[in-house]
């Protein structure tokens, strides 16, 4: 593991790279998922469509889609924007349905007292029923987080750099320490993706701990 | 005041929900509307507040048609508390009881001043307010509804079946705890629930709908006992009506019989002297009755576990029903009336309440109007108590 200590400020921008590529989209799908998954709840004629929709993007291959990206958007190939609008597409497809469960998941009367009590529309969706979809909303997160960390190594085929170069320097050089090190620093980013989203969410639902120590 | 005036729902599928329903809730009363599911009640309930809009007819608040109003203003200003409370589990307590409040613009101080007033005031402790909804029993979060309610002072309160999802004996509590409040706060209240206990102990009047959406009757909880319009009406109602409406009857000052009484520790002798036909009052050193012993049957003295229980005790001038009851209850025949602080006056036997309920008038039966007994505006008012 000498070849470590030799390219750890390599390993580390790559990283940095890496996280970059699968995070910011995170939060971009995020944000994007977060009206349509309304649209999904708030009218059910829409939610077939828009879950079947947005989950038939997450089919398409990461490759086909990293490659047709710069045909389409007239990008340079080793644009890293590219991935992150790839990405991007990925977590709201995963998210969507997500969302629109989250807000299903609210339950009927307190949606009706919130509505009683005088709340409008917007109002109502900010104040009580987007707290209430924390726990499902950061489930799908969560999930959303682990694939995308997965799905951008792909990119490196294209050779947009991140940890997945690593994967490719290796094959090309018959070479395992720089692979078993992007498996490393793979599933490490990973897991500090997902420590941070359940930190948030325990900060976000100091109620569920509530419930959760009284029964 | 609130007054419907033939107002109708037709739901899109066709469904006739209300119809044609005309009715007065008078200020600072309770009206209940009651009925089989299917009667609209809820519907009914929901057109005030605008949740459900109405496709006939209209509904006036204080003679305010508020058809044209902001709908999230309007609501603000009226009460509402649902079945199972429907709390924001993800707020405390005293956020729940602040909602409104917060939301007309209070700042947060006076918010939560007010909801901390509350608490204490639905009988909660000042130390729940910091707790979660899912930290509360059913009862607790019920009350915890009934603040939140009641935060910015509404004069109109909307309760959907509020006390039904909790069991019977929680319930009894909260119902008296709800008229006590409202003896202080005088809102103009539509309550709604299935059932007829519950509508003839709050009701100040109370309308049967039957299914469909149309009113059967309205009237006061002890006209309605007395007068059901049609056979619905009286299946609805229920038995034991007659012994029910002395409910509404408060008793004389019956001329009570003096009864020797026994302490707690009193030896069988002791106990056969007191005795009258067989049964002698065990009272403690206050004179609140304890219960009644056969001093025939006991060899040691008196201990707690010796006493028939099954007697009820009734308070002077206290409805009929309660004076009646714990002599037919009592194993000696001889029902104990008691003083405002539970001490034994005497006793009174049940021939003597049943001469005494068979002087009183019945409420009277009002005049049929064109439309039916008990629907129009005329025979709304309350119908007058029978002289005592």
């Amino acid at each position: 593991m000498t070849w470590l200590g030799d390219h750890l400020t390599d390993v580390l921008s790559l990283t940095g790279q890496h996280a970059y590529l699968a995070g910011v989209p995170l939060v971009l799908g995020l944000l994007i998922a977060l009206p349509l998954g309304w649209l999904a709840s708030r009218y059910r004629v829409l939610y077939p469509f828009l879950i079947i929709g947005t989950g038939l993007l997450y089919t398409i291959p990461s490759l086909a889609l990293f490659i047709m990206l710069p045909l389409l958007l007239g990008n340079g190939v080793l644009n890293p924007i590219n991935v992150l609008i790839a990405m991007t597409i990925y977590t709201v497809a995963l998210l969507v349905r997500t969302v629109a469960d989250g807000l299903g998941s609210v339950p009927d009367d307190v949606n009706q007292s919130a509505t009683a009590m005088g709340y409008k529309r917007v109002r109502r969706l900010t104040s009580v029923e987007l707290p209430l979809a924390v726990p499902v909303i950061s489930a799908g997160l969560r999930v959303a987080a682990v694939s995308n960390v997965s799905i951008v190594s792909v990119a490196a085929l294209i050779g947009v750099s991140q940890l997945g170069s690593l994967f490719t320097d290796g094959f090309q050089r018959a070479f395992l320490d720089p692979i078993v090190v992007g498996i490393v620093a793979c599933v490490s980013l990973a897991l500090l993706f997902d420590v941070v989203i359940l930190g948030a969410t325990r900060l976000m639902t100091p109620w569920q701990r509530a419930a959760e120590a009284s029964t | 005041m609130i007054r419907f005036d033939a107002v109708s729902k037709r739901f899109p599928d066709g469904t006739l929900a209300v119809d044609e329903l005309t009715f007065e809730a008078p200020t600072g009363q309770i009206t209940v509307l009651v009925g089989p599911s299917g009667c609209g009640k809820t519907t009914s309930l929901r057109m005030i507040n605008r949740m459900i809009q109405p496709t006939g007819g209209r509904i006036w608040i204080d003679d305010q048609d508020p058809a044209g109003m902001d709908e999230a203003q309007l609501r603000r200003g009226i009460g509402y508390v649902i079945q199972h409370a429907g709390l924001f589990p993800h707020r405390t307590v005293a956020a729940n009881i602040a909602t409104v409040p917060r939301l007309i613009g209070w700042d947060k101080r006076k918010a939560e001043a007010r909801a901390l007033e509350l608490i204490e005031m639905v009988g909660l402790p000042a130390s729940f307010a910091k707790r979660y909804p899912a930290q509360l029993s059913g009862g607790q979060q019920q009350r915890v509804g009934v603040a939140r309610a009641l935060a910015a002072d509404p004069p109109v309160m909307l309760m959907d079946e509020p006390f039904s999802a909790v069991d019977p004996i929680v319930r009894e509590q909260l119902q008296d705890e709800f008229l006590r409040l409202q003896e202080d706060l005088g809102k103009t209240i539509v309550f709604v629930t299935h059932d007829i206990e519950e509508a003839i102990k709050l009701g100040d009047q109370v309308a049967v709908l039957r299914v469909g959406g149309r009113l059967a009757q309205l009237a006061d909880p002890a006209y309605l006992l007395a007068h059901p319009v049609d056979d619905f009406v009286a299946d609805f109602v229920g038995r034991d009506r007659g012994y029910r409406a002395l409910s509404f009857q408060p008793s004389p000052r019956f001329s009570l019989a003096r009864e020797q009484t026994v302490r707690l520790g009193a030896s069988p002798g002791e106990a056969a002297a007191a005795a009258r036909n067989g049964w002698v009052l065990v009272t403690d050193a206050d004179q609140h009755p304890l219960g009644w012993i056969e001093p025939a049957r006991i060899t040691d003295s008196i201990l707690p576990e010796m006493l028939h229980r099954g007697g009820t005790v009734a308070k002077e001038g206290g409805p009929l029903r309660n004076t009646l009851d714990a002599a037919l209850s009592s194993p000696s025949r001889r029902g104990v009336i008691v003083d405002e602080h539970g001490a034994m006056l005497g006793t009174v036997r049940a021939p003597e309440v049943l001469a005494e309920i068979e002087d009183r008038a019945r409420p009277e039966l009002q005049p049929e109007s064109p439309q039916g007994g008990g629907m129009t505006g005329e025979s709304l008012q309350p119908v007058e108590e029978a002289p005592a």
